[in-house]
């Protein structure tokens, strides 16, 4: 077993050393393992087993644990629950890390998320209950008076097998009527949470000036913090591994035991995460959050709301990226199908300069995109949205939340005069990439909004996708549910069908 | 004549206290077995599987493995001591695999290293030459090339053939239905500690220490006495840790074995569902003979359930789905053939009503087909084949069914459900609404309640009372996150009239109680519950004799409650007469040893009263369904269900509810899915969906049925609550359908699950 002593900080901002707040205390740490997680460093170094594994791969939540951070003005806390198993233990680096034992130290003083809990029977078997624990905490820190809705929201990462999650829903909501006055931040709920002054003077005083470098055995580990920085890493290490999120790139190591010998992390690059809006545009840096872009693209596209609640769960959303989503490019990453309808582009990056290109040209075949070796996503343009036109967009899985999309269609669709003036349409699911549905938009663009303009577009759909059968859906359910939703499309913008089976009969 | 047979006062019992570690789960102290601290020199185990269905061996080449970074030592076969098997009843599965292979994921060796890491990359640099062999995939491609584990089996009353034959109608048909993962969220664990002497000190994740020990005793070329199980809590089971825990405690114990050193396997989650079963599926042809009020005259069932390459638990199984395809309905004239295919897949095991689902979802959906056929309320022909009381009594097995109170829970849900002007206004909804159906269903669950094998319906408990007046409790039931031990020490503290903070619950432990059965058949609190009070109670008594002779008392005056005793005009703390008990020399430790009574089966004749008795509930669900794509939600769902008098209203709720739940989650988004090579490609939970919180319906009444004790002496005249809620989401499904129905498709052809594939494929097929 490796022990690691966590030790008091020093002055330096050194490199090959990390350094983070655990309970009060700044621990540093040299040289670590690139790819060792934060789950296995609480666990086997730390011996703090109160976080669990269950899947190692971010979709249970047994190992959920909140992390805080300077906020963008650097005067408060934002913090966010993240699942531990995938990630990665330099990008905990100027951060606090808070796990279960450290919401009650002593084991004396249950925190209320902890009695609301025992109060409500909401553990039986008791391993995934840590993790519901951390997810509550993060609600309890964010939001004062949550809504069932806003309770579901924020535990669609964490998995009870036990309970039927019930007992577990009381506790979130009875977690707020627990005894609050209390000069421990941890237990002040969202809204009267006044003590942060120590915390952000502690992150403060771990906040780096540069750029990190870690060399931990055969694997090398770079955090730049500017734009040409991380241009100039890309082009001396072409074969590195780009970093954002890890919520991916985390399963290669603990599901598939890939050896990544070089990492460059984005997620510490000035500017990277950016979101902005010009007249015309949304543009959303390579390495903005799901958190931070979805509200952004939601003011601009309501109705795709549903799916941006229903994509991953709170901690994966929490640090998985919308480039990294983007350049990944899996058929059934569910981002892409509304940026391509919506006709998004992509400014790409390298050492050598910056292009940009249509979303629609970006994929050439199954998991082979347009990024040269050096290149990276600097951002991603997404157009506002015009007069008269509306973006839906539809996903379809065995669950609703938390799970991988058998189909994922986006349509942007602009009528006149009862007729279809223009109409984009791109599905994930149905290829190898996410793409197009070209016949469909052929048959149908110019056509009266009519059913049989419907029928047409479902005919020509079949033209368009030839889907495989796999464990998510059978080829004939892709191409059929496929043509239905064009249906769906039709109804709903003839507001005769208003109502969606995910929030028929939910509130809030 | 036992001066304390009076009835201890229910201080504690009946009391919905929380579970006994809810405060260690919340801070994340409660130890689990990976949490516990590694001993020195302590290694990781890994398992090489087998990548094949089928195929024989031709070699096995460990020499990378052995060379790889951190490796010590590997194990195959040939390294097996004792015997390779770990096969709980018929000794039918190799712990590692030796001429052939038979499922994808069957193990072939292990490996051990210094980290985890190292021992799960090192297993991937085995070569192993296969001779791919024809592998049978499916039940019904083994029915018919005569592959089974265990001879098939026939129950029949009366003369199934010639009722159908001569009703005034008929209907066949086939219907499918997928198994079910266990999804337990710890994955199985065992760690195997050296001891002196050959010893060796087993802490496994388990529902069964007892065959832990024996198979690992076994395996390892020793005796039961030279090993000792442990387990504290699981991570849950649900079945899923009754046979299987074994295997993967018997590969750390080898290891331990040939390294000399501490060994622990734990198996990462796609390990674990590949390599461990799971609940068996199903396919099943009925042919069912009714009259015009939908009273069936006769049926015919035909099962074939996937019980993978062994018959680990298959053989019971199978026989409680034939007790079970009754449910609650009289079958005067039945006939039901068992069929238990042998499939190269992984051997199915236990899950959570243990075949009682399966058998119970034939006939429910028998029922609906009958009344869709009549064009009636599925309700009215449900009720209409109910068992009666004094008549129409008798099962198929012929056990009286003498504590039937079906009419009495259907009456109190069909009223305070509403379902009958609910399932007015949704058929209304579905006149005007295209899209968007909804759909509603009331079915009942009447479950046996006992271990169909009679000799495990047995159990022993451990107490002892220290001279501060504490206690320690033992008995051979394990903790799976159900709440046993903390209504076992509600059972103990008023046995001795002390407070419950008193008692030290323990862990399941073989050294301190022997030859336990599994926790599993719902049985645990109804066994363990009555050894640990007959324990408690040899204590009491010597205790009460010992007051009366030293204060003059006659026994009928000392009186034991909430941590003092009265005795004649004295009244002094528990601990002060034990102590003063002590000084004289009376024992203070006692074993309690329980079997349950009446009970018998016999299998050549096919009857007896293998259930003590029957636990019973009802459940109505809503649904709604979008018709073009088949996705579909729970909107609400209101149950009644029947715990006797209740040791704990809290821990019973929670079964109640999380059975329900998870039987949702089986019906609906559980899909296990196999590729053509047979490799399950299902196996995390990134690919299988069992439900999460928004999954749970916006309106949940769940009623525990009140005055509702147990005719039978059982544990306070509790009744078992583990599984029987399970099957209450067999509404969900049938509400699924009824939704479909009124899309003008009436006889819906709908398989398990009800994923939105299968919903849509329903909307769009014929029917049946």
């Amino acid at each position: 077993m490796n022990a690691v002593t966590p030790k008091r900080a020093s002055d330096a901002s050194a490199n090959g050393m990390i350094r983070f707040v655990l309970d009060g205390e700044i621990v540093e740490l040299r040289d670590v393992d690139p790819t060792r997680t934060v789950l296995q460093f609480l666990r086997e170094d730390l011996g703090r087993t109160g976080t669990k594994e269950g899947c190692a791969e971010g979709d249970c939540g047994a190992c959920t644990v909140v992390l805080a951070e300077l906020d963008r003005n650097g005067t408060g806390l934002s913090i966010r629950a993240v699942n531990s198993c995938i990630q990665f233990l330099p990008t905990l680096d100027g951060k606090e890390l808070i796990t279960v034992e450290s919401l009650d130290q002593r084991g004396t003083r249950p925190h209320p998320v902890q009695q609301a809990m025992v109060d409500h029977h909401g553990s039986q078997c008791g391993f995934c209950t840590p993790g519901f624990v951390m997810s509550l905490f993060a609600l309890y820190k964010s939001q004062s008076e949550p809504s069932r809705r806003d309770i579901d929201d924020a535990l669609a990462g964490n998995l009870c097998r036990c309970t039927g999650y019930r007992p577990i829903v009381a506790a979130a909501s009875a977690m707020y009527d627990m005894p609050a006055a209390d000069d421990d931040w941890l237990r002040q709920p969202y809204g009267s949470d006044q003590a942060t002054a120590d915390r952000v003077e502690r992150l403060r005083r771990i906040a780096r000036d540069g750029s990190l470098e870690l060399h931990g055995g055969k694997r090398h580990f770079h955090a730049p913090r500017t734009i040409d920085e991380l241009a100039g890493l890309l082009d001396a290490h072409p074969e590195a591994t780009i970093l954002a999120g890890g919520t991916d790139i985390g399963l290669w190591v603990t599901k598939q035991y890939r050896e990544l010998e070089t990492l460059v992390y984005v997620g510490e690059v000035e500017g990277l995460a950016t979101i902005s809006e010009s007249d015309t545009h949304l543009e959303i840096g390579g390495a903005a959050t799901f958190s931070d872009a979805m509200p952004a693209i939601i003011r601009h596209y309501p109705l795709l709301d549903e799916l941006f609640r229903r994509f991953a769960s709170p901690p994966i959303r929490n640090t998985g990226t919308l480039g990294g989503n983007v350049a990944n490019g899996s058929p059934i990453g569910d981002s892409m199908p509304a940026l391509m309808a919506a006709e998004a582009s992509l400014v790409i990056r390298s050492s050598r300069g910056s292009r940009e290109i249509a979303l629609d040209d970006f994929y050439h075949d199954y998991q082979v995109n347009d990024l040269r070796p050096g290149e990276f996503i600097e951002r991603i343009r997404l157009p506002l949205p015009g007069p008269g036109a509306s973006l839906r967009c539809y996903k379809l899985s065995k669950r609703f939340d938390q799970d991988i999309s058998a189909v994922c269609a986006a349509y942007r669709l602009e009528l006149e005069d009862e007729c279809v003036k223009s109409i984009r349409i791109a599905c994930g699911g149905l290829a190898a990439t996410v793409r197009r549905a070209i016949h469909c938009e052929q048959a149908m663009t110019g056509q009266p909004w009519t059913e049989d303009t419907i029928a047409k577009g479902m005919a020509a759909f079949a033209k368009d996708f030839e889907p495989i059968t796999d464990m998510r859906a059978s080829a004939a359910y892709r191409l059929q549910s496929g043509q239905n939703l064009l249906r769906r499309l039709y109804l709903e913008t003839r507001g005769e069908l208003t109502q969606s089976v995910y929030l028929y009969g939910r509130h809030g | 004549m036992d001066a304390t047979a009076k009835h201890a006062r229910k201080a504690a019992v009946g009391k919905a206290l929380p579970h006994d570690s809810a405060h260690l789960h919340v801070s994340g102290r409660a130890a689990y077995t990976d949490d516990l601290p590694e001993p020195r020199d302590l290694l990781h185990v890994a398992v090489g599987m087998s990548s094949k269905a089928h195929a024989r061996l031709r070699a096995i080449d460990l020499s990378d493995v052995l060379a790889a970074d951190g490796v010590v030592d590997v194990c195959v076969a040939a390294d097996i001591p004792g015997e390779n098997n770990c096969g709980p009843i018929v000794h039918d599965e190799q712990i590692f695999a030796t001429d052939t292979v038979e499922y994808a994921g069957q193990a072939i060796f292990a490996v051990a290293a210094t980290t985890v890491e190292q021992a799960r990359k090192a297993v991937r640099l085995a070569r192993i030459d296969y001779e791919e062999l024809e592998p049978i995939l499916d039940p019904l491609t083994a029915v018919e090339k005569g592959s089974f584990v265990l001879p098939g089996e026939i129950l029949a009353r009366g003369d199934a053939a010639a009722a159908i034959r001569e009703a005034p109608h008929r209907l066949r048909r086939r219907i499918t239905l997928g198994g079910q993962d266990q999804f337990y969220l710890e994955g199985h664990i065992s760690m195997c500690i050296p001891q002196e002497d050959n010893g060796l000190l087993v802490y496994s994740s388990t529902q069964h220490p007892d065959e832990v020990q024996h198979l690992v005793a076994n395996a390892t070329d020793r005796a039961a006495k030279d090993v000792v199980c442990i387990c504290r809590r699981m991570g849950g089971a649900f079945g899923g840790k009754e046979s299987q825990a074994a295997t993967i405690a018997c590969i750390a114990a080898l290891m331990t074995v040939k390294t000399g050193r501490p060994c622990k396997l734990r198996l990462d989650r796609d390990v674990d569902m590949i390599m461990t079963g799971k609940r068996h599926d199903f396919v099943v042809d009925y042919d069912v003979g009714f009259d015009e009020t939908g009273r069936i005259r006769g049926i015919d069932f035909t099962f074939a359930s996937r019980c993978g390459i062994s018959a680990d638990l298959s053989g019971p199984v199978n026989d409680r789905m034939m007790f079970h395809c009754d449910n609650a309905y009289f079958l005067e004239n039945v006939n039901i053939e068992s069929h238990r295919c042998k499939t190269n897949t992984v051997s199915n095991t236990a899950f959570r009503g243990f075949g009682g689902p399966q058998g119970m979802f034939a006939i429910e959906h028998a029922i609906d087909d009958i009344a869709r056929t009549l064009g009636v309320d599925p309700l009215d022909v449900r009720r209409r084949n109910f068992y009666g009381i004094g008549e129409r009594d008798v099962t198929q097995y012929g056990q009286v069914v003498e504590d039937n109170i079906l009419d009495l829970i259907a009456d109190k849900l069909e009223a305070g459900a509403d379902y009958r002007t609910r399932r007015a206004a949704i058929r209304e909804f579905n006149r005007s609404s295209t899209v968007l159906k909804r759909g509603i269903a009331l079915t009942p669950v009447k479950f046996g309640i006992s271990f169909t094998s009679t000799h495990l319906n047995q159990a022993g408990a451990l107490v002892h009372v220290y001279r501060d007046g504490t206690v320690h409790l033992n008995h051979g039931g394990t903790e799976m996150g159900q709440g046993l031990l903390i209504k076992v020490a509600q059972v103990v503290a008023d046995e001795l009239g002390v407070l419950v903070s008193a008692i030290r619950i323990n862990a399941a432990d073989t050294s301190k109680v022997p030859n336990a059965s599994a926790t599993a058949a719902s049985s645990g609190s109804d066994m363990n519950g009555k050894a640990a009070q007959l324990a408690a109670r040899k204590i009491r008594n010597r205790l009460t004799e010992f007051a009366a002779r030293h204060f003059s008392v006659n026994e009928s005056t000392v009186d034991f409650s909430a941590g003092r005793v009265s005795i004649g005009d004295e009244d002094l703390d528990f601990a002060k007469l034990v102590q003063l008990a002590w000084f004289d020399r009376v024992s203070l430790s006692a074993t309690g040893f329980y079997r349950t009574p009446k009970i018998n089966y016999d299998r050549s004749t096919g009857s007896g009263r293998p259930f003590f008795y029957f636990a019973y509930g009802a459940a109505v669900s809503e649904v709604v369904v979008d018709t073009l794509t088949g996705e579909n939600r729970i909107l609400r769902v209101d149950i009644v269900h029947d715990c006797g008098d209740s040791l704990n209203p809290a821990m019973d709720l929670g079964q109640v509810e999380g059975g329900f739940v998870q039987g949702a989650g089986w019906l609906t988004s559980e899909e296990l899915w196999w590729n053509d090579a047979g490799e399950l490609q299902t196996h995390a939970p990134s690919t299988y969906k069992i439900p999460t919180c928004s999954d749970l319906a916006p309106e949940f009444n769940v009623t525990l049925l009140e005055n509702a004790a147990n005719r039978e002496d059982t544990i306070y005249r509790s009744k078992a609550v583990g599984e029987p809620p399970l099957m209450l989401a067999i509404s969900v499904f049938h509400a699924i359908r009824d939704a479909i129905a009124t899309n003008g498709n009436p006889l819906p052809a709908l398989d398990a699950p009800a994923t939105p594939e299968a919903v849509l494929r329903a909307i769009e097929g014929a029917g049946p």
